[in-house]
């Protein structure tokens, strides 16, 4: 091998004259490397493609226009966002309208969307690499570069990174965003918002200092081995405990557990059982529905989810307790989104059997539990400290402990060489997050992290929330940002005030931005009524939308009670926007009317959606009309006609652009409907 | 170096171990650069190296056991999930389920059925075999543009011959999940026939009947221009009932171009835009 290579030599370099031309020969070729190299490069390939592509279009005339405009390399530069993007030297078509129909990439136009690629470049949306210009490197991770393209299914993650505020485009995003306070990630994980601000649990995970009064220690101990065996519903997650560490913490859980003064009261046991139905119908009539699931027969579950699912309730609460919960459910609970209905004894006793009754005896057919030993109790209160149950639970004589999880401020960026990936996986934090929500022991058995029960959209949707968790996100100039608005912490004074909290208002209605969604924002509530209709409405809540199945419940309220409500409500909450009694409630002249009547029925067709006339007219989708004189002040109505946005932001009714005249004249034939005449010759 | 080839077949690190391998090489190929045979070596050496993790790669991540059919049909059918509207890229709310029958209709058990689609659509599993009521159902995510998408499962009769089953759904993006969630809020309380008990329809209540948003026989005949019209300025903009209220004043220019785009594409039979068709090679 030796001599072959020293005979190379010779014919090469062996005489000056061929080793000049050797030499000159391959300093040509390596002149020749660097525009070759341009000229074979992958973005001139695809740019001739592109040009196949268009030449045979109708319009392509025009797109060779565009495209010669700027040919070459192209690059979007945005030094305040710190963006040098040249994905568009290959993604030629992006701005073209007119390729909507071409399928293959990187030919295709982009979808339409509220901003535009000038403004923000590719990078900012879709991660990947700005600056190459070969595929390989700008759309996976490479040795140098860990940031590889993102997943579509993330994709509203980016919008994310500058919108603070749920936005409507952005559903999968915002639902994120609600599971990560819903479903406790933040009480042991901190996440601080750019602000400073840290996001707040919305779950409320009950109190467990006196659980004993509730419930059973075998409830307890099937509780902790499988919340969804009990409700399906459950945001409790599993801890995948072992049979000895579920007693032991069952076992020091009741043992732990103090008596609350007046949170039990006394069954009697009738001679004759309470009627199901009735206690059924009473259910019905309280709307327990609206916030409590039940699953049925079919195994769907049916009703709200501001409050527990109720299937099997009856197996896990004492009814001693139960009753006494009914009878006001602040005794046990001060802070709870449950409201104290004013039940008399008999309700009680009827609600107390009805709901006792949902049991189901399989869940605690093979709890056995001996009495607990001091050694038990001792190592279940080591267990609880371990996995952190009072990050989430209030349980006496243990702290909360301080940020017991990884803080996930910067999830969103964390470099790669930090994650340790499972055999198998892509090498993208899109699916390292995915993973550890999914499964999070199959990172290694010995981890804390328990083991959710989430829907596949569900996962993608907290996915999504975290990825949106990036530097920028944190660095970016407050100027760049759309802010979230800053959560309202408004609180109702004095003793309106306190009954306010004590029927938990809050729960479903919005009062000047705190509070549920569930029912009507009763910020200028003042305004819109009519003081008679409104007490009398506290008392015995009438049907204004037959079509809803979530209803205001009869609370059972004393007059003294509704009165002190109504007053508030009428002197607080009025709109500066005009005064309350600036039109008459009564007085309109026939022919004003008339002419209401004919704008309501022909012009503006407000039958689609209101009933004036039982007999004739049938929208559902609105209130019904038909006691509306009663029940709102003509100066709210007529504003309301003007522009119904400004007095409710987000409501259905559309804004017609109505004239003054047209707008009086409703108002008029609306204030004449005052209720049916034969509830007016009741009275 | 035995240590480092040991290591690395054992690393779950595959890209990182053999990256640290190559900056050694080069390190080395730098000391001694004018020592062509150790070069030799040493290239050879990594060479080898490089091949043992190749097929240490290999031989630890099998693909998945190929499923062996205890069973075969001779049709398939649709159980649930089809026609379904999301998001693109992301997972349809419903799982997609198909059932394999026999020549007489009863279910198949241990059928394998194998899922594909359009590029982008990832299923979860991609195939598998029917379990006892004759069904697998799988999770679907649809690709990363809007648009139809038509996805086929695929199963095997005892002839080996293959059936095939279409199913079609849509994929949203930003603009038309704009335009279905304006929908839903503002529209489909009449234009939407079917009732949930979350919200009753208002369709059978209505004099004049809305046409609902699938409608492609008569919508697909209306332009945008006409469409747009009709939203912002109601019924009577067109000659048509009252009933139908202007959102002019209430929807954005962008929020009613999102709309138009929900309805052309949710649109049966599907909307073809007029002068796109020559585009269609």
């Amino acid at each position: 091998m030796k001599n072959t290579l020293a005979s190379l030599w010779q014919t090469l370099f062996g005489h000056p004259v061929r080793a000049f031309g050797t030499v000159s020969l391959l300093l040509l070729i390596s002149m020749a490397i660097a525009p070759a190299k341009n000229h074979f490069s992958e973005w001139r390939h695809y740019q001739k493609q592109y040009l196949k592509l268009i030449a045979s279009r109708g319009e392509a005339v025009t797109l060779q226009r565009h495209f010669h405009e700027h040919d070459g390399i192209q690059q979007i530069w945005l030094p305040q966002l710190a963006v040098v993007d040249r994905c568009t030297t290959c993604h030629v078509g992006l701005k073209e309208a007119s390729l909507e129909d071409v399928g293959t990439q990187p030919f295709r136009r982009h979808p339409v969307i509220p901003h535009t690629l000038d403004q923000y470049g590719c990078v900012m949306c879709h991660r990947g690499q700005g600056p190459a210009t070969t595929v390989e490197e700008a759309h996976s991770s490479t040795l140098a570069w860990e940031q590889p393209i993102l997943p579509a299914r993330y994709v509203q993650s980016s919008c994310g990174q500058c919108h603070r505020a749920p936005l409507p485009g952005t559903p999968q995003l915002n639902l994120g965003r609600n599971l990560l306070a819903r479903y406790g990630c933040v009480h042991c994980h901190t996440i601080k918002l750019p602000d400073g601000a840290a996001i707040k649990p919305t779950d409320d995970p009950p109190s467990l200092s006196h659980i004993a009064d509730k419930t059973t220690r075998e409830w307890v101990y099937a509780w902790l081995k499988d919340p969804q065996a009990y409700a399906v519903t459950a945001t409790m997650p599993n801890f995948k405990l072992s049979d000895p560490d579920a007693r032991d913490i069952s076992a020091f859980l009741i043992a732990n557990s103090a008596p609350v003064a007046g949170d039990t009261a006394p069954v009697t046991k009738d001679a004759k059982a309470p009627d199901p139905a009735a206690g059924a119908s009473l259910y019905g009539e309280s709307f327990c529905a609206s916030c409590h699931a039940v699953q049925n027969a079919a195994g769907n579950v049916v009703g709200g989810d501001v409050g527990p699912e109720l299937t099997r309730v009856g197996t896990k609460v004492k009814p001693e307790w139960l009753r006494a919960w009914l009878r006001n459910p602040r005794v046990y609970d001060p802070g709870t989104a449950m409201p104290h209905y004013r039940f008399n004894d008999p309700q009680l006793s009827l609600l107390t059997a009805f709901l006792g009754n949902k049991t189901d005896s399989d869940l605690l057919a093979n709890v056995h539990l001996d009495p607990a030993t001091p050694e038990q109790i001792a190592h279940g209160k080591l267990l609880v400290t371990e996995y952190g149950c009072a990050s989430c639970h209030q349980i006496s004589g243990i702290k909360k402990p301080d940020n017991f999880a990884p803080e996930l401020t910067r999830i969103g960026s964390k470099p790669l060489t930090q994650i340790i990936f499972l055999p198998g996986m892509t090498h993208a934090i899109s699916d390292y997050i995915a993973a550890k929500i999914r499964q999070p022991r199959s990172f290694g058995a010995a981890l804390k992290m328990p083991q959710f029960t989430l829907a596949p959209a569900q996962i993608d949707a907290l996915t999504t929330a975290l990825l949106a968790l990036t530097d920028r996100a944190n660095d970016l100039p407050m100027a760049l940002t759309v802010p979230a608005k800053p959560p309202s912490n408004y609180q109702p004074a004095g003793k309106a005030g306190q009954l306010m909290a004590d029927l938990a208002c809050f729960s479903c209605h919005t009062i000047n931005g705190r509070g549920g969604d569930m029912a009507p924002d009763l910020t200028w509530e003042g305004s819109s009524v009519q003081r008679p209709w409104l007490q009398a409405f506290l008392k015995n809540p009438g049907t204004l939308r037959p079509a809803l199945i979530r209803r205001m419940p009869k609370f059972n309220l004393s007059d003294d009670d509704a009165k002190e409500l109504t007053d508030y409500i009428m002197t607080v909450y009025q709109t500066p926007a005009f005064d309350r009694d600036a039109m008459p409630a009564s007085g309109y002249q026939s022919a004003e009317v008339e002419q209401g009547r004919q704008l309501f029925y022909s012009k503006y067709a407000c039958q689609s959606c209101h009933i004036v006339d039982t007999k004739a007219d049938k929208g559902y989708v609105g209130p019904t009309l038909t006691q509306v004189g009663s029940r709102l002040n003509a100066a709210w109505i007529y504003h309301w006609l003007k522009d119904p946005q400004t007095l409710r932001p987000g409501t259905i009714e559309p804004n017609r652009n109505m004239t003054d005249e047209d707008a009086r004249a409703l108002t008029a034939f609306l204030m004449t409907q005052k209720g049916s005449s034969k509830q007016e010759a009741k009275k | 170096m035995l240590h480092l080839i040991l290591g690395g077949a054992a690393s779950p690190n595959l890209q990182q171990e053999s990256a640290s391998l190559w900056v050694l090489g080069g390190a080395a190929l730098q000391r001694c650069g004018n020592c062509f045979f150790l070069n030799a070596a040493l290239a050879a050496e990594v060479a080898a190296v490089a091949l043992i993790l190749v097929t240490a790669a290999c031989t630890r991540n099998p693909g998945p056991p190929a499923l062996k059919p205890t069973g075969s049909g001779a049709a398939l059918v649709e159980s649930s999930g089809g026609k379904q509207i999301g998001p693109t890229g992301m997972v349809l709310a419903q799982p997609l389920a198909v059932q394999v029958n026999d020549e007489q209709g009863t279910a198949v058990t241990g059928a394998l059925v194998e899922f594909s689609g359009p590029a982008g659509v990832t299923f979860d599993p991609s195939s598998g075999l029917t379990d006892s009521s004759g069904q697998l159902s799988t999770n679907v995510a649809l690709g990363g543009m809007a648009g139809r998408y038509q996805l086929i499962a695929r199963t095997l009769t005892k002839a080996q011959k293959p059936v095939e089953l279409k199913i079609d759904e849509i994929a949203l993006g930003y603009q038309q999940q704009l335009g279905y969630q304006l929908d839903n809020k503002y529209c489909a309380r009449c234009h939407n026939p079917e009732s949930s008990a979350e919200r009753v329809s208002n369709y059978d209540n209505l004099e004049v009947k809305p046409h609902p948003f699938t409608e492609g026989d008569t919508l697909n005949k209306m332009s945008d221009a006409d469409l747009i019209a009709i939203i912002s300025h109601g019924g009577p903009a067109l000659n048509k009932s009252a009933l139908m209220p202007p959102y002019g004043y209430t929807l954005s220019k962008t929020e009613i171009e999102a709309l138009i785009a929900y309805i052309r594409l949710i649109s049966d039979p599907p909307y073809h835009a007029a002068g796109m068709v020559y585009a269609q090679k």
